[in-house]
C-alpha cells in the first residue's frame, strides 16, 4: 500500500485488513501510537488520517491507502501542544498522550480559543486513568494562548441545536 | 486482535455496480464502512465473515442532499457529517443531536449511518430518529433500487428485511412536523452504549421511539394513541408498560430500562408542552 506518512511518501506490503494501528507500530516502527482497548473506546491509538482523528484499533490499513497519516512522531516534539502537556504535568503513565495530543491538535491550531466545553467535547474519545483531565484541558488551553497569543478571539458559542439537552 | 484477519480476503469497489457484482458472486461478504463494529467483533474473536467489502470508495454515498421535500442521507455519510449538513441540522436537529452522542470524535469520523442500520443493534443511537421521522430505507441489489420503511426494516433481533446481496444506499426522510427530541441515557456522555435511547416528535401526530428495550428499536404505537388520543401522560406511561420487553444485560437491568423509559417519555412531554 501507498500512502503519506508524517509527510513523507511510504509504500510497504501489509495485508489490507491488517489493523492500520499494527501497521503503523509493527512494519513502520513508529511505536509512539499506543494500544489501549483495541477496540475503540480509550482514544489511545488515535491517529490524524487526512487531518481527522480516528482510532487506528478500528481501521484496516487499505483505508488508508492514499491518504495523509499523522502519528506522534510526525510532530516535532516541539508542538506547543507538547510543550504545554509538560508545562502543565498533563502527562503521568503516558498511554493516553500521544492519543490526547492528536486529538487536541486541530483545536490547539485553529484561530479561534476554544472553550473548556470544546475542549472536553474533543477530548472525550481519550481515556486518562492518571491525571483527572483539569491538567490536560488546561494544557490544551495553554497551547492556544501560546500559539495564537492569549487574546485569540473566542470561538463562537455552540449553537442551541449542538449544545444539546 | 483475537481474530486472525491474515487467512481473511479485502476487494474495494469503486463503483456501486462492482460493489453489487461483488456481494451477487461472492456470497456471504460482509460489507466495511466505518469498521467501528465489525472491527470489534473481530476483536473479541468473532468472525464476522471471511471476505470483506470495502466500500468506502464509493463517494457518492457519501452525499447528504434534498430530493424535493426529502432528506437524502447517503449510506456512507459519517456522523461528524450528519453534524455538519446545514440540511440535517435545518430539517432534523434531533439526528444531529444523536450523532454527537456516537462516541468519542474519532469514532464520529469513521460510523457510517449505513453501517448503523445495517449493524442493526437495538441500542443504535440513530434508530429510533429514523423511526419517529417515518423514514426509508433505500436498498441497492441486483434487481435495482427498493424503499423498504424504517418501521418495516428490521425482523427481529439484529435481522432485517435487508437480503445478502444488496446494500443500504441511503435513508429518505420526509419532512418532520413537530417539535423534535432526542435524550441518550448511558453511563457516561461520551463513548458509552445506550442502555436507553429516546426520541420523540410532537406535533399534530405524537411520535415516539425507544432503543434498547426490545429486540429491535420499536415504535409505540399504543402509548402514542393514548397522547394522541388526548388522554394524560400517566395513562400513556401505563400503555408503555405493556409494550416494551427489556431485558437484563450486561449494561443495565430490565427494571432500570423500564424506570427510564418511562421518565424519557414523561420528560418529552413536559420539554415538548
Amino acid at each position: 500500500m501507498k500512502f503519506t506518512l508524517n509527510g513523507a511518501p511510504r509504500e510497504l506490503d501489509a495485508h489490507p485488513l491488517k489493523r492500520l494501528l499494527d501497521v503503523l507500530r509493527e512494519d513502520c516502527g513508529l511505536t509512539g501510537t499506543k494500544e489501549g482497548c483495541g477496540e475503540g473506546e480509550c482514544g489511545a491509538c488515535t491517529v490524524l488520517v487526512d487531518g481527522e482523528p480516528v482510532v487506528s484499533c478500528l481501521m484496516p490499513c487499505a483505508q488508508a491507502e492514499g491518504c495523509d497519516v499523522i502519528t506522534i512522531e510526525g510532530l516535532a516534539g516541539n508542538h506547543p501542544l507538547q510543550l504545554a502537556m509538560m508545562r502543565e504535568v498533563g502527562a503521568q503513565c503516558g498511554i493516553c498522550t500521544p492519543g490526547v495530543i492528536l486529538a487536541a491538535r486541530g483545536l490547539v491550531e485553529a484561530a479561534r480559543r476554544p472553550t473548556l466545553e470544546r475542549v472536553r467535547e474533543a477530548l472525550a474519545g481519550n481515556l486518562c486513568r492518571c491525571t483527572g483531565y483539569e491538567a490536560i484541558h488546561r494544557a490544551v488551553l495553554s497551547a492556544h494562548a501560546e500559539l495564537h497569543g492569549p487574546s485569540a478571539k473566542s470561538a463562537a458559542p455552540v449553537p442551541a441545536e449542538e449544545a444539546g439537552a | 486482535m483475537r481474530t486472525a484477519t491474515a487467512p481473511f480476503t479485502l476487494r474495494r469497489a469503486r463503483t456501486l455496480d462492482a460493489a453489487l457484482k461483488i456481494l451477487r458472486e461472492e456470497p456471504g461478504t460482509v460489507p466495511l464502512a466505518g469498521c467501528t463494529d465489525v472491527y470489534v467483533a473481530l476483536e473479541f474473536g468473532g468472525t464476522p465473515g471471511s471476505r470483506y467489502l470495502d466500500l468506502t470508495r464509493l463517494s457518492a454515498l457519501k452525499r447528504i442532499t434534498t430530493s424535493g421535500e426529502k432528506l437524502v442521507i447517503g449510506a456512507l455519510a459519517t456522523y461528524t457529517e450528519l453534524q455538519k449538513s446545514r440540511f440535517v441540522r435545518a430539517r432534523l436537529p434531533m439526528l444531529v443531536e444523536a450523532a454527537r452522542l456516537v462516541g468519542g470524535v474519532q469514532i464520529q469520523n469513521m460510523g457510517t449511518v449505513g453501517g448503523n442500520l445495517a449493524n442493526g443493534s437495538p441500542a443504535g443511537d440513530t434508530l429510533p430518529v429514523f423511526a419517529v421521522a417515518d423514514a426509508d430505507v433505500v436498498l441497492a441489489g441486483p434487481d435495482g433500487e427498493r424503499r423498504v420503511p424504517f418501521n418495516a426494516f428490521y425482523t427481529g433481533y439484529r435481522k432485517s428485511v435487508r437480503r445478502p446481496d444488496e446494500l443500504i444506499v441511503a435513508v429518505e426522510v420526509p419532512p418532520v412536523i413537530g417539535k423534535q427530541w432526542f435524550r441518550k441515557v448511558g453511563t457516561r456522555a461520551a463513548q458509552a452504549i445506550s442502555k436507553v435511547v429516546f426520541a420523540g416528535v410532537r406535533g399534530l401526530e405524537t411520535r415516539l421511539a425507544l432503543g434498547s428495550v426490545a429486540p429491535t428499536v420499536v415504535r409505540l404505537p399504543n402509548t402514542e394513541m393514548v397522547l394522541n388520543g388526548g388522554g394524560s401522560i400517566d395513562e400513556a406511561l401505563r400503555a408503555l408498560a405493556d409494550e416494551i420487553q427489556p431485558i437484563d444485560d450486561l449494561r443495565s437491568t430490565a427494571a432500570y430500562r423500564r424506570g427510564v423509559a418511562a421518565n424519557l417519555v414523561r420528560q418529552f412531554w413536559s420539554a415538548t408542552a
